[in-house]
């Protein structure tokens, strides 16, 4: 009796939070269809904002789609050990590098966007290229990446799996890519989808940064909110949703398959 | 047992790197090994965060009042009054997305019901929308067009639009928030043992010492990280504030305006360094507090 009164109180409660959330967003496309939105859905629907939209920001985003993944690759490259040392040598020094390694997630992206631009502003190659808000996006990302993996890494008991492999006599990169990194998987999964979503909607660094050659999507949605009619920004919001979705539930899918694999592995060798 | 003797007596002598890195531990590569593996990370962090920010510090000097432009987020009322409306703001919006998310998300991990993977699809929709996109969803639910206005219009006669100030940044961060915050809960409560919680039940603890005691603590890294990056985010994002209204008075708007508009580098820069100080002191005060505090709690609590 009580716990079916917590129970509906619980779900009361999410649904709400879930309206919330979810409103919003259907609105917002609906208004990306609708030919006037002053006047409602019966004005009828229409696909003519985002064509529009796309004639206008077609470069933005795709400049967002390859900032993003090489924004993937250089975390990867560098998060993935940073967080195996950080696990695995907790130390005085490694405890200061962690420390350090979160600043840029605890200074506004506004100061680091400050900073760059006060340090590399004069470097004009670099400054009037993608590059620079790639580097943004990389300070910005790189530690989500290591707590992320460092997380799983933690808890997986990694001391126990490298002494295994080490006595079956598997040297360090051996055990680094065959023992390590697949046990990692699901905290690197999970990381590469925080740094993907996380640099494709970037805005604060961004905006600093951003020059009128090298827009990124976040750029010419504030440029839509700003200067455009609702419509436009909706349609513009609702491309961005198109973009983003089936990047998120195809990661999700693929981490809910890491979960999972092990488990058939180990049938798989017991019944060799 | 006697053969762990004679290996712990015939340890050699460390070398530099072993002696920076600590005593090895069995099984991990060598020092050069684990300096390789961090030198991608180290450089990145040298050239693009630390050197810039000594060169930030260098600028502020150059303001109109040398180094006391350091200080001007105490001495100026303008700043410290939209320090303290960020900073209490920030904890406003953590504490309720903590709270929320810590319900909804052990709800969900806990329950198994009918839509219950549509409903977390939902939750964690928002993830990768940036403050600009978030804005505009706190436009349409509580702007001139919004849902809220168009339901107390229909029911009070009254349309409440709440989106162009200070509650609608609120509303926006909680917004941001929710999805990070229930990704962590989740993540930590499907790794909470049941039979703890079991265990705790047979031997007659009420409800609520089994959450004080078995869930809480086990819930705890996941909402002090996950807290901490809600909090950092409220303090110092300004795309949602960009898209709401440029006069909300929240400390990154005003050095955006201080940079943009009044081509203020030095003051810009001091309001930025004092920020990011606070951010991290505030961050780094909460882990201290709470994963000393956790320790002892999970132990005294029997």
């Amino acid at each position: 009796m009580q716990r079916d009164w917590k129970f509906y109180a619980q779900l009361f409660l999410t649904i709400v939070l879930c309206l919330f959330i979810v409103v919003p967003i259907v609105m917002s496309a609906l208004a990306g269809v609708t030919v006037n939105v002053f006047k409602g859905l019966s004005s009828g629907l229409t696909l003519r904002w985002i064509f529009e939209v796309w004639d206008l920001y077609a470069p933005s985003i795709l400049l967002s789609v390859i900032i993003a993944l090489t924004c993937l690759a250089v975390t990867l490259v560098a998060g993935v050990p940073l967080a195996y040392v950080l696990v695995r040598r907790p130390g005085r020094m490694t405890r200061l590098f962690e420390e350090l390694l979160t600043l840029p997630v605890a200074i506004p992206g506004l100061a680091l966007a400050l900073a760059l631009l006060i340090t590399y502003g004069g470097v004009s190659g670099y400054r009037s290229s993608w590059l620079f808000i790639l580097t943004g996006h990389v300070l910005f990302t790189l530690p989500f990446m290591v707590r992320s993996v460092a997380a799983v890494m933690a808890a997986m008991n990694i001391k126990m799996l490298e002494e295994g492999a080490a006595s079956l006599g598997a040297g360090f990169w051996r055990r680094f890519f065959t023992v390590i990194i697949p046990n990692a998987r699901p905290g690197i999964l999970a990381g590469a989808l925080m740094v993907v979503t996380l640099s494709i909607g970037e805005f604060n660094l961004t905006w600093m940064l951003h020059t009128p050659l090298t827009k990124t999507l976040p750029v010419g949605l504030a440029d839509a909110y700003a200067s455009m009619r609702l419509e436009i920004g909706s349609a513009y919001t609702l491309i961005f949703f198109v973009l983003i979705m089936p990047l998120l539930i195809a990661m999700q899918a693929l981490a809910e398959r890491g979960k999972h694999r092990p488990k058939r592995v180990d049938t798989a060798e017991d019944t060799l | 047992m006697s053969s762990a003797h004679p290996i712990k007596g015939g340890r050699s002598r460390p070398s530099f790197l072993s002696f920076v890195f600590r005593p090895a531990n069995p099984g991990v590569g060598s020092p050069a090994i684990l300096a390789l593996l961090l030198t991608p990370g180290m450089i990145i962090v040298a050239a693009f965060f630390l050197i810039p920010m000594a060169f930030v510090a260098i600028r502020v000097a150059d303001g109109p009042d040398g180094l006391a432009t350091y200080f001007v987020i105490l001495t100026n009322g303008r700043y410290l009054a939209s320090l303290v409306q960020t900073l209490v703001m920030s904890a406003g919006v953590t504490i309720s997305a903590l709270v929320l998310c810590g319900v909804c998300g052990l709800f969900l991990v806990r329950n198994r019901f009918a839509g219950r993977n549509v409903i977390t699809a939902m939750l964690t929709l928002p993830l990768s929308f940036p403050g600009t996109v978030v804005g505009f969803m706190v436009i349409m639910l509580a702007g001139r067009q919004g849902v809220i206005g168009s339901i107390t219009d229909a029911l009070f006669d009254e349309k409440l639009v709440f989106a162009y100030n200070i509650s609608g940044l609120f509303i926006g961060y909680l917004y941001f928030s929710i999805p990070r915050v229930i990704l962590a809960v989740m993540a930590s409560a499907e790794k909470l043992d049941p039979q703890l919680e079991e265990a705790a039940r047979s031997l007659g603890a009420p409800t609520w010492r089994v959450v004080k005691d078995v869930i809480l603590p086990g819930l705890m890294p996941g909402l002090i990280s996950s807290g901490a990056i809600c909090f950092a985010t409220a303090m110092g994002a300004f795309g949602t504030a960009f898209t709401l209204a440029t006069d909300i008075d929240v400390l990154p708007m005003v050095i955006y305006t201080e940079f943009t508009r009044n081509a203020n580098v030095a003051v810009a820069a001091a309001l930025s360094i004092a920020l990011g100080i606070l951010t991290w002191v505030v961050l780094t005060a909460v882990r201290c507090l709470v994963g000393n505090a956790a320790t002892p709690g999970t132990g005294g609590g029997a």
